[in-house]
């Protein structure tokens, strides 16, 4: 691959990694959410892909497949799963974002503040290493901290789970950018936890339907300090 | 012995016993037929077994390592493998009456206790895990894992709140301890441009020996997220919502382990952490970081000790209270405060547990919580309310417990360690003062006074485990005999010169 092809094709795939975050924040169906977070699976396969193809080493297309599978296959058909068991169950009402707490407008405002952020804070790890892939290195954090304000914003267990992958696909993305992946056993460690934990918190949405009738966060109020 | 068996076995035996309890299950059981409960101590037995065949060697012969450098033992390794065994041992031992009691009120089936044995047995295994690894990857991911087999515990009388408490702590826990493993990554990073190989580049002597080379300003925002991130497990603000939640839903040796041992293994992350980015970028960050965190920390759980009506979340705050000292402690710095630091994790360890289990004990004889609606627990059930009673007592730092002299330790290096730090130290004893005060009062309300009701339900058999853990916390008060040298080579292994 030509440089310069790897260096455009690379940033593509960054910016498609960066767009599909911020279609999280844009819409309120939870099937698009899971859209969009299947979107960001392949960009983020294809920014592993790319690297390895520039640095021809096959491990890392392999890993890079792998993590295309979990993160746009299994994961958002385990979502889609949970999400038709509670449309079957409970009708419209628990499949959309009712109410967040931040609407659309000042959802994206904060976006393109926490990209500028996430490019300040990363200034130091460009210039450690300033190759085409550190460059694009912030992108992976404005992700980081994208995932984090839709985890804190919205109402909906199936949203912060969203919210969660999100966060996670950022640091797995700021792995590969900035050291073509962590090391196999531990790359192989994090994508089984994530998987675990995606499936404990979808047995937790269940169980939080059974016993609270939805599944809004706000009416989980039971615990407090008085 | 073999060094390979010994750093393997710590992990793989709870694992087996884990497997073994899920194996039984597979057949269909008779009615009224309820797993045994014995074979849960021969996890902790075992974890000792090696904790103590581990430390003649390591003391002998320094660290050993095993499966290419993936596991390893140090004195640090050692000393936080005989907290967890000992701990797990008081647990497990309290598990069969825990068990009982819960039968005896039809809120637990044999299929439900069978995959209580199986999660608390995988936790064991991954705690173990997160203490014998030498890889900072395989570290996070077993920390990560304990959340994860915690969950269903947390959750597991499926009633509202416990379902609350169970998807608070996986979403808080998980997205923490995932800014942790950024952290990691970035650490990866500044190993990789200083020129360590990808194989070595995760490997914490490694790291520690060449620490010298890593990029200072990206190690500074590597330190940082892996204090949030473990500090997210280990119970400090920022991320410490899930905590009192977690500890007051879980079942009482569930909460006994996860306050005793689970909060100070992430801590233990934390101190390992804290060699490399001293030696990277000098002692005043992490020192500033750290005293920073604990101090918010031990405001907010003093605070909130004050207020608080509900026992068991009274011993969750004192948990934060607790880690906070050791975070003060780990800012300190130098051979007394992190001396100080591992006695007071051990010393909080063996307490807490007992506090813990007896409060389940407690909860089952009364039926409820609040601090407000139980009276008389002493001349109710003695054996019970006097154990708590001892627990709380040795919490609270007195004489002959080792918290006593951990505190006292802790006390000394601040005001000994410069201008800076005694200022911190002086708003810490007056915070802990309250807390101290708080604990001591809606203790005492709780103990004394005339038992409402005769002692309907007989007390359990469970006295012998909660008195030999206060016992092994009043002896280490009292002398450290044979572990006082691991408990300096320990404090060696992270920093203390």
């Amino acid at each position: 691959m030509s440089s310069g092809l790897y260096t455009q094709l690379l940033d593509l795939a960054c910016g498609a990694f960066l767009l599909a975050a911020v279609i999280v924040l844009w819409r309120h169906e939870l099937a698009a959410l899971v859209r969009a977070f299947a979107l960001q699976g392949v960009a983020l396969a294809a920014i592993a892909v790319f690297l390895g193809g520039h640095e021809e080493r096959w491990d890392l297309i392999a890993v890079g497949l792998g993590i295309g599978v979990l993160r746009a296959g299994v994961l958002p058909y385990l979502m889609r799963r949970a999400l038709a068991a509670l449309a079957a169950d409970r009708g419209s009402e628990e499949v959309r974002e009712t109410q967040p707490l931040v609407n659309v407008a000042a959802s994206l405002l904060t976006a393109a503040l926490l990209t500028l952020l996430a490019y300040a804070v990363g200034r130091p790890l460009t210039r450690l290493d300033p190759t085409p892939a550190a460059h694009a290195l912030p992108v992976g954090l404005a992700v980081v901290l994208i995932g984090f304000f839709v985890l804190a914003t919205r109402r909906r267990a199936l949203a912060q789970v969203v919210g969660f992958l999100l966060l996670d696909n950022g640091i797995t993305a700021t792995a590969f950018l900035a050291t073509s992946g962590v090391p196999l056993i531990v790359e192989l460690g994090v994508s089984f936890d994530v998987l675990l934990a995606v499936l404990v918190l979808q047995i937790l949405t269940t169980r939080m339907r059974e016993a609270f009738g939805t599944t809004d966060i706000d009416d989980l109020r039971e615990l407090h300090d008085r | 012995m073999n060094s390979a068996l010994l750093l393997t076995a710590p992990a793989a035996v709870p694992l087996l016993t884990a497997a073994a309890y899920a194996l039984t299950g597979t057949r269909t059981p008779r009615p009224g037929r309820h797993p045994a409960a014995w074979p849960g101590l021969v996890s902790p037995l075992a974890i000792l077994l090696c904790g103590t065949l581990l430390a003649a060697g390591v003391l002998k012969g320094g660290a050993r390592t095993a499966c290419s450098g993936l596991l390893r033992a140090d004195a640090l390794t050692v000393w936080m493998l005989l907290v967890v065994g000992a701990v797990a041992l008081i647990a497990c031992g309290a598990t069969p009456a825990y068990l009982a009691g819960e039968r005896t009120a039809e809120r637990t089936t044999a299929r439900t206790a069978r995959r209580y044995h199986v999660l608390v047995h995988a936790f064991l295994a991954a705690m173990c895990l997160a203490v014998v690894s030498a890889n900072l990857g395989v570290l996070w991911v077993a920390v990560e894992a304990t959340t994860i087999v915690t969950a269903f515990l947390v959750g597991h009388r499926r009633t509202r709140t416990s379902v609350e408490a169970a998807w608070k702590y996986v979403v808080i826990c998980s997205a923490g301890i995932a800014l942790a493993f950024l952290g990691t990554v970035l650490i990866y990073y500044a190993a990789r441009q200083a020129g360590i190989a990808e194989a070595w580049a995760l490997d914490w002597p490694t790291l520690v020996a060449r620490s010298g080379r890593l990029d200072p300003a990206v190690t500074r925002l590597g330190i940082t997220l892996v204090v949030l991130g473990f500090g997210a497990k280990a119970g400090l603000i920022p991320l410490h919502a899930w905590l009192p939640d977690a500890h007051s839903q879980a079942p009482a040796p569930v909460s006994a382990l996860m306050s005793g041992v689970l909060l100070s293994v992430a801590f233990a992350a934390i101190l390992r952490y804290r060699v490399i980015a001293d030696a990277a970028l000098g002692t005043d960050f992490t020192r500033l970081l750290l005293a920073g965190i604990a101090l918010l920390t031990l405001a907010l759980a003093a605070g909130l000790l004050l207020s608080q009506r509900d026992y068991k979340r009274m011993l969750a705050y004192s948990s934060m209270e607790h880690m906070s000292l050791i975070a003060l402690a780990a800012a300190i710095g130098g051979p007394l405060a992190l001396s100080a630091a591992l006695l007071h994790i051990a010393g909080h360890g063996l307490a807490k547990s007992v506090a813990f289990c007896a409060s389940g004990r407690i909860l089952q004889l009364t039926g409820t919580t609040r601090i407000g609606r139980v009276r008389g627990l002493l001349a109710r059930t003695p054996a019970v309310a006097g154990l708590f009673g001892c627990a709380v007592v040795a919490l609270m730092a007195f004489p002959p417990f080792s918290l006593f002299a951990s505190e006292l330790g802790i006390a000394r290096a601040g005001f000994r360690a410069g201008s800076g730090l005694a200022p911190v130290m002086a708003a810490a004893l007056v915070l802990v003062l309250v807390a101290f005060a708080a604990f001591a009062a809606r203790t005492a309300r709780m103990l004394f006074g005339p038992a409402p009701a005769p002692p309907a339900v007989p007390e359990g058999t469970a006295v012998w485990p909660l008195g030999l853990g206060l016992a092994a916390c009043a002896a280490l008060g009292v002398s450290l005999g044979p572990l006082t040298g691991l408990l300096h080579a320990a404090a060696r292994a992270i920093g203390g010169h």
